[in-house]
């Protein structure tokens, strides 16, 4: 398993796919491999946080974590104890704002982190997001948006919310190069998240998780 | 047109931006409505000549990047920009006559919707094709080149681009890639079969769209020319920037392969990369000169996109992202302009990188969003001008008071000797008007060098 680790943190991409095919080829129980290449990924959450890894991690990363997802998940057997998942999260791309990037990193790394997430897409309608709270009654929610365009679509979002009597249900974080501290007032947003593992770390404080 | 003297070939790049500034600040062939509009643009432009060359000019410039705050100004759509000529005339002049900015930095902002439309882009989404009509025009993430193509590429850039890349970013010019190699027009015997796929239906269809768009292309361009006019005759505002061009690495990475796809490049195939950068920088090069040549103004913009702080480590910014920029940058001061760097993001861990020794001091103009201002100042002094950017939530989201306050605080601190501008960290798209106002009050208010202390 260290192999694995070792060569996923290495960024070692057709080394981690062997490796987790051999492990689980040769009886490894795949949950176990999910778990290590999970590992792997919080080093490397933990090494952008410090500045030792970059935005090309994160993505390898991801790409990494879904080849060995798609390798074990269909292997895994019947009956086995899944990790039960910290908390629900629905995040989106708000609307009128096309941009996927940091919303689709913020997904794994929330993903390997243990949240249970539903990515609504793009361009999401301030409409979708008050369904899906209401069907999915998650813990957090994520609204992510590049252009200043998009402040006042996440602040008809939030006030969406807010008017299905849901607000009070629900912590709420913008993220976006262009988002700060003033935008999150603007928006009346809970927080705001400059990066992807701030948005984990955001997650998990709201789920009292130290 | 900027007409070469006869000695250019034996100018250094120093003469030869001389040359290019001295040109454009005195806009000989140009003419003016009214003296007193002659006298303003020679000063304003002189202004920005004294900025980048690290002079002490009248007063501190004011430099925004003003796009989407127009239109919403004037109570017009991002779809209007794009369709309504009139009405996109309309809301110039009236941001223009209420806000009385001192130079033209919008035009470069205002494209034309039926072009696209006529050729099916799909490079992007627009108001009213992919994003709703009060949306901005934005990038659609895709691998718009294949990993496969990079040899391709490499090989013939244009070939490439003229085959394979436009017929698919360009719905409606599909059948380009029938076209037969330009060199077999060498002899008259093989003339006519190149000329034969030309006279098929899927061709024929290619080349009227091209016809149609370009005709689309013209009257936009005409509708352009008439809001600059007065603005220039009557307002003597100089325009900015008089080109574009882009760093190797985001030419590849931004509608080429895309973000994902060059992010997994850097992993599977760096060599690739970096030989694709090496290619395109010639081309990087020609697009700043031939343009800016054409528009006699020395300045080439660059939008800086994917070498900011946590998009490549130091290594790899050093490795695949500079290499090149340096060189097209280095390309473009050796004919005599002005790159005109946008850094987007921030690059508070590239200063070392960036202030590199073979760049010539005053021959490059950045303008600076989410980065530490102070370290800039210390590090590009002497060396380069540069813009302070007013963070966008600012302008959007804070008071006129809290705007003149940064404006005071960063002349105060950064202004000394010149070399600094007022300028914004974004694209203005979303502001208030009263912050607006501010911004051009404050600078000139606050940076005037001849005032008493």
């Amino acid at each position: 398993m260290q192999e694995l680790i070792d060569a996923f943190t290495d960024m070692r991409e057709e080394d981690t796919a062997r490796i987790a095919r051999e492990l689980i080829d040769s009886g490894t129980d795949p949950l176990e491999v999910l778990e290590g290449a999970r590992q792997a990924l919080e080093i490397i959450g933990k090494r952008f946080e410090t500045g030792e890894a970059f935005i090309p991690e994160l993505l390898m990363s991801g790409e990494m974590m879904k080849d060995i997802s798609s390798y074990a998940k269909p292997r895994i057997i019947q009956g086995s104890v899944e990790v039960a998942k910290l908390g629900k999260v629905v995040i989106g791309t708000v609307a009128g704002d096309i941009h996927n990037l940091g919303k689709d990193i913020a997904t794994t790394m929330l993903d390997i982190n243990g949240f249970d997430v539903v990515d609504l897409g793009v361009d999401v309608p301030v409409r979708t997001f008050v369904d899906k709270i209401r069907e999915i009654q998650p813990d957090v929610v994520g609204m992510s948006g590049l252009l200043t365009l998009a402040f006042d679509a996440m602040k008809e979002t939030v006030q969406a919310i807010e008017a299905a009597g849901l607000r009070g249900s629900v912590k709420i974080m913008i993220g976006g190069a262009t988002v700060d501290e003033s935008i999150r007032d603007y928006v009346g947003a809970d927080a705001y998240a400059p990066t992807a593992m701030a948005g984990v770390s955001l997650a998990r404080q709201w789920k009292g998780i130290v | 047109m900027f007409t070469k003297p006869a000695s250019w070939d034996k100018m250094s790049a120093a003469e030869r931006r001389v040359a290019r500034m001295n040109s454009w600040v005195e806009a000989k062939d140009r003419k003016f409505a009214t003296p007193q509009a002659a006298e303003n643009y020679r000063l304003r432009a002189q202004r920005v000549a004294d900025l980048i060359f690290l002079k002490k000019p009248d007063r501190v410039p004011c430099l925004p990047w003003v796009a989407g705050f127009i239109p919403a100004y004037g109570g017009i759509t991002p779809h209007d920009v794009m369709y309504d000529y009139e009405k996109l005339k309309t809301a110039c002049w009236k941001y223009t006559e209420d806000f009385n900015p001192e130079y033209n930095v919008f035009s470069g902002a205002f494209n034309p919707g039926p072009v696209f439309d006529r050729l099916d882009y799909k490079a992007y989404s627009w108001p009213g094709h992919g994003v709703p009509v009060d949306r901005s025009f934005q990038t659609v993430e895709k691998e718009f080149m294949q990993a496969s193509e990079y040899d391709d590429f490499i090989n013939d850039p244009e070939a490439y681009y003229l085959r394979t890349y436009m017929p698919r970013v360009f719905g409606a010019l599909g059948s380009l890639g029938m076209l037969p190699p330009l060199y077999a027009t060498m002899e008259l015997p093989f003339v006519p079969a190149f000329f034969v796929p030309m006279g098929l239906p899927e061709m024929q269809q290619a080349l009227q769209a091209l016809m149609d768009a370009g005709k689309e292309a013209l009257r936009w361009a005409t509708a352009m020319a008439e809001i600059d006019a007065p603005l220039f005759e009557v307002r003597g505002m100089p325009a900015l920037p008089g080109a574009f061009t882009k760093a190797p690495f985001d030419i590849i990475g931004d509608t080429m392969r895309g973000t994902m796809g060059i992010m997994m490049d850097k992993f599977r195939r760096p060599d690739k990369v970096l030989a694709a950068c090496e290619r395109i920088t010639p081309t990087a090069i020609r697009m700043g000169v031939h343009v800016a040549t054409a528009a006699d103004n020395p300045f080439v913009f660059i939008p800086m996109h994917k070498g900011a702080d946590g998009y490549l480590s130091d290594k790899d910014f050093r490795k695949f992202y500079w290499p090149t920029f340096k060189a097209t940058l280095l390309g473009l001061v050796n004919e005599g302009l002005v790159p005109w760097n946008f850094v987007e993001g921030g690059y508070n861990e590239r200063l070392d990188v960036i202030t590199d020794p073979d760049i010539p001091a005053g021959s490059i103009y950045w303008t600076f969003d989410k980065t530490d201002l102070t370290r800039v100042k210390e590090r590009f002094r002497g060396w380069a001008a540069f813009g302070a950017g007013i963070p966008g939530s600012l302008m959007f989201t804070g008071t006129p008071e809290q705007v003149e306050a940064w404006i005071r605080d960063a002349i105060d601190t950064l202004a000394e000797d010149g070399g600094m501008a007022i300028g914004t960290g974004v694209v203005l798209d979303h502001a208030t008007p009263e912050n607006v106002r501010m911004m051009f009050e404050a600078t000139e208010r606050y940076g005037n060098y001849g005032a008493a202390a």
